[in-house]
């Protein structure tokens, strides 16, 4: 059985900084990844990191134009934070290899994106995420991490409300094991695969959301979901803020540069729930093209394009047949991130140490990067700022979990027990009669209805209209069957596990979104279209109650320096 | 758009051994192998396995053969390769690793040999206390390198692995080439004597299969070359064959102004070893009067190629 004082589930950007962190602190630490490492989705950040690195700049400023974007729903302490330690984690990653961008006098170069006040956007081309993983990946290798990779984590295991370690199936042998930890991080991801279709990648199903929700720990503001304005109509793929950061157009049918009309001074570098929305408008006024509008790259001329944008070069050739130095691209506003997820504090915990019990969590239990929520976020995350949150809270989470694991015990557990249940779940799923029905149907069933209920535009009815389908999804789970019964190499099987975690965590979306009844950030409501600071200038809360049902409440945004004003860009 | 997928199955569960099935999906105009595929394990056959997430190119996870050519099936157009290829699409798992099951292959190999290659920069020593200062152009040049998604192509296609396990591979010296040519690298002597040594940069044929397979444009047979004229400018010791045939050619040639062949055979074997190594095939040679002379001729206008030589060096 292995057994480490700290296990984090997750091989992406979170995960791997926690991982280097507690390294750094001697502690005897492991990842467990249901894929391989570099194959995580952190890899698709294409446009850049947020850090105020140049004289010009300042962290005052990037945390400014945080809270603004978040719509004053994230918290400012964990914002204070976020952006005035950028600096030095953008500063350690280059030394560790990262190949940024320069400027002339060799320093770190910094770009435009949305919702910034100044060009604070560091960047390796249009693959800056890729880069981040490889040289992460590249430190762990140095440092000799264990990594279990291609373990796909079942559950976590909590006695008496507190971490004890996990159980979790190697994908290829089907062998099942339990791991002993004395913390745990989550970093796991988002949600993607929730959503159909989806920027993220088809591994992306909200899996470490769903493992804390069940062990007791709070889900967050789940409702903000961000849409990214410029994703491909063929496959949802993501093409870069980046590109408008470098001055590229966004066009309707006329050809006209319509965010003028939404964002006169910010224009195509507004916030991405503002860009979102004014896309939506005009093509439901009839100035779109088959449902999308048009990115236009044309006039920053071949050499731009191919030394900054390359990769969106190929995309739009490969996945829309366009040359984007010669035609303006379709796109159109897609799932992208979700703000929501795992309550934290500024280390990663999950539980509140406050004395106040202002929310719930398991002891031991961390989470960092996207399926955390620290909340700094808030209501619409600034592009840019989510590879920041991984790096500066994995590093926390990573800290944190290392010093509570040197000031506790282990926790007794029946590891038997544990191993018992999983393969019981798994001899009950191969037992189903042959043609029932199949896991593909049902995850589209769910990702169609939240794209439509619980997008850029809501309202009541649609929403209802989502949360029923998505109930209705969950009836029909335990009729899935399975057509490999194998052990070895079973996707077929562990689909049907994510598809469970997925409905969990729509559930708990829709009903967040249905109660948040006003306008803010990403959540943009038709029947209660303004922000209403009076009574939702607050976290929505969600935890799994006693019968299995979810139980919601609010908690207060916490508040330093910045009043909330009125948000235009 | 109709296709017809025709594909590789093995599943060591069962008695069935490595067999071929056809399967037919209906996929949109631009839909990529990957798509295909995925129909086919959602609506048809679920117990298909292979690796895929990102859909875009950039994860790596979904390399695999088709129609013989290792590529990432998220980047295979359907409509493409029936046009160029015809109708039926032939899919099988990366060669030169072992199949776990169906598309999906054993990567330690290839793991392995990336971390052979010490993968992480060796900062030079003081470190600043921000950021290096170093040109943009020095760090694109980096670019082509960190292109790598690591999705094992090249590897799959290397018709050196193909005959020698021992051979780092084209995946983990472009890597290599990576640190080496990287500024804040404290290490590149250290570095180029290790890529230097037999299983290295001098075992690669220079057969091009890698820089066909790379999905990412990183051409790994060029990043091969580039550390090759970096370990002969940097006159790192002569212990390769490789190394020391390039420079019997460059000798040969400076001086004589043609290609010395036995001289050249001498070079690369070294003394004392290349009257033991070369007499079977110089025996060969004799019998069947294909022996070069053994004393070598100058050109008449050797001087001229001289002045060549020097100029370039210059």
């Amino acid at each position: 059985m292995p057994q480490h004082q700290v296990i984090i589930v997750g091989g992406g950007l979170a995960g791997m900084r926690a991982a280097q962190k507690a390294q750094e602190l001697g502690i005897d630490v492991a990842m467990i990844s249901k894929i391989f490492p570099t194959r995580s989705h952190s890899a698709a950040a294409q446009g850049g990191v947020q850090a105020a690195v140049s004289e010009d700049d300042s962290w005052e400023s990037h945390a400014y134009d945080t809270v603004k974007g978040s719509d004053y729903l994230g918290d400012q302490d964990a914002i204070e934070i976020l952006c005035s330690e950028a600096p030095d984690d953008i500063y350690s990653l280059e030394r560790m290899g990262v190949v940024f961008n320069r400027t002339e006098e060799g320093k770190i170069d910094a770009r435009a994106f949305g919702g910034t006040s100044v060009k604070r956007t560091c960047y390796v081309a249009d693959q800056t995420g890729q880069v981040l993983l490889h040289v992460m990946w590249e430190q762990l290798i140095k440092s000799g991490l264990k990594v279990y990779s291609e373990w796909f984590v079942m559950d976590l295991i909590i006695e008496d409300n507190k971490v004890a370690g996990c159980v979790a199936m190697e994908i290829p042998t089907g062998k099942i094991e339990v791991f002993r930890s004395k913390s745990l991080i989550l970093a796991t991801g988002g949600i993607g695969q929730v959503y159909s279709p989806t920027t993220n990648g088809l591994v992306v199903t909200a899996d470490g959301q769903a493992l804390a929700y069940k062990a007791g720990a709070t889900l967050m503001d789940m409702e903000m979901v961000q849409h990214h304005p410029t994703t491909m109509q063929a496959n949802g793929v993501l093409l870069t803020e980046g590109a408008r950061g470098e001055g590229a157009y966004l066009l309707n049918s006329k050809g006209e540069r319509f965010m003028e009309k939404y964002a006169p001074n910010m224009k195509e570098l507004a916030s991405r729930d503002v860009v979102s929305r004014a896309e939506t408008m005009e093509i439901r006024e009839g100035r779109g093209v088959d449902g999308c509008v048009f990115l236009d790259l044309r006039h920053l001329g071949r050499d731009l394009i191919m030394s900054k944008l390359g990769q969106i070069y190929e995309l739009s050739r490969d996945y829309a047949n366009t040359n984007i130095l010669e035609a303006p691209v379709p796109i159109q506003p897609g799932h992208h991130y979700i703000m929501g997820g795992i309550k934290t504090d500024v280390d990663g915990r999950t539980w509140d140490v406050s004395g106040q019990n202002r929310w719930q969590g398991v002891e031991g239990l961390f989470a960092a990067g996207e399926c955390a929520n620290v909340s700094v976020h808030g209501g619409n995350r600034l592009g840019g700022n989510s590879l920041l949150d991984t790096i500066v809270f994995g590093r926390r989470s990573g800290q944190g979990s290392s010093e509570y694991a040197k000031s506790t015990d282990w926790v007794n557990t029946d590891e038997s027990l544990a191993i018992r249940d999983a393969e019981n779940k798994i001899k009950e799923i191969f037992a189903r009669p042959a043609g029932g029905l199949r896991t593909a149907n049902l995850r589209s069933e769910m990702g169609n209805a939240m794209n439509e209920g619980i997008a850029v535009f809501r309202n009541e009815e649609g929403m209802k209209k989502t949360l029923d389908s998505v109930r209705s999804v969950r009836e029909r789970f335990p009729k899935i069957s399975v057509d490999n019964k194998g052990k070895i190499f079973n996707t077929d099987l562990f689909f049907v596990l994510e598809l469970e975690f997925m409905l969990d965590v729509a559930e708990v979306i829709a009903i967040g979104a249905i109660e948040r009844k006003e306008s803010r950030g990403a959540h943009a409501r038709e029947d209660y279209p303004d922000r209403n600071d009076k009574e939702y200038l607050k976290h929505t809360v969600v935890n799994l109650d006693k019968n299995g049902e979810p139980k919601l409440n609010y908690i207060p945004v916490t508040m330093t320096q910045w009043e909330p004003q009125v948000r235009t860009y | 758009m109709d296709a017809k997928f025709k594909i590789q199955r093995y599943d060591p569960e069962s008695q069935e051994g490595t067999h071929y099935e056809e399967f037919e999906v209906d996929l949109p105009e631009y839909g990529s192998v990957l798509e295909g595929l995925l129909d086919i394990r959602d609506h048809q056959d679920g117990s298909l396995s292979l690796r895929c997430s990102c859909r875009s190119a950039i994860c790596g996870s979904c390399s695999m053969k088709i129609n013989g050519e290792s590529r990432l099936a998220c980047k295979a157009m359907v409509s493409d390769i029936k046009e160029v290829q015809g109708d039926i699409i032939t899919v099988e798992p990366m060669g030169n690793m072992p199949v776990i099951k169906d598309l999906v292959v054993n990567m330690d190999m290839f793991w392995e040999k990336v971390e052979k290659v010490e993968p992480y920069l060796q900062p030079t020593s003081p470190e600043p206390e921000k950021e290096y200062l170093v040109s943009n152009d020095e760090m694109m040049k980096l670019a082509v390198a960190m292109n790598c998604i690591m999705c094992g192509a090249c590897v799959s296609d290397c018709t050196v692995l193909e005959v020698d396990k021992t051979f780092l591979g084209p995946a983990a010296l472009a890597k290599a080439f990576r640190f080496a040519a990287d500024p804040r690298d404290g290490a590149q002597e250290e570095r180029l004597q290790s890529y230097n040594e037999p299983t290295g940069v001098w075992d690669c044929t220079r057969c091009f299969m890698c820089v066909q397979a790379c999905p990412k444009d990183v051409a790994p047979m060029e990043r091969i070359m580039d550390i090759r004229s970096m370990v002969m400018e940097n006159d790192i010791s002569k212990n390769d064959r490789g190394q020391r045939h390039i420079q019997g050619f460059i000798d040969g040639v400076k001086h004589s102004g043609r290609l010395d062949e036995f001289g050249l055979a001498r070079k690369t074997f070294g003394f004392p070893r290349w009257p033991f190594e070369l007499a079977p095939l110089g025996i060969r040679r004799i019998l069947r009067f294909r022996m070069p002379p053994l004393i070598h001729k100058s050109i008449k206008t050797a001087k001229n190629v001289k002045r060549i030589f020097e100029r370039l060096e210059v």
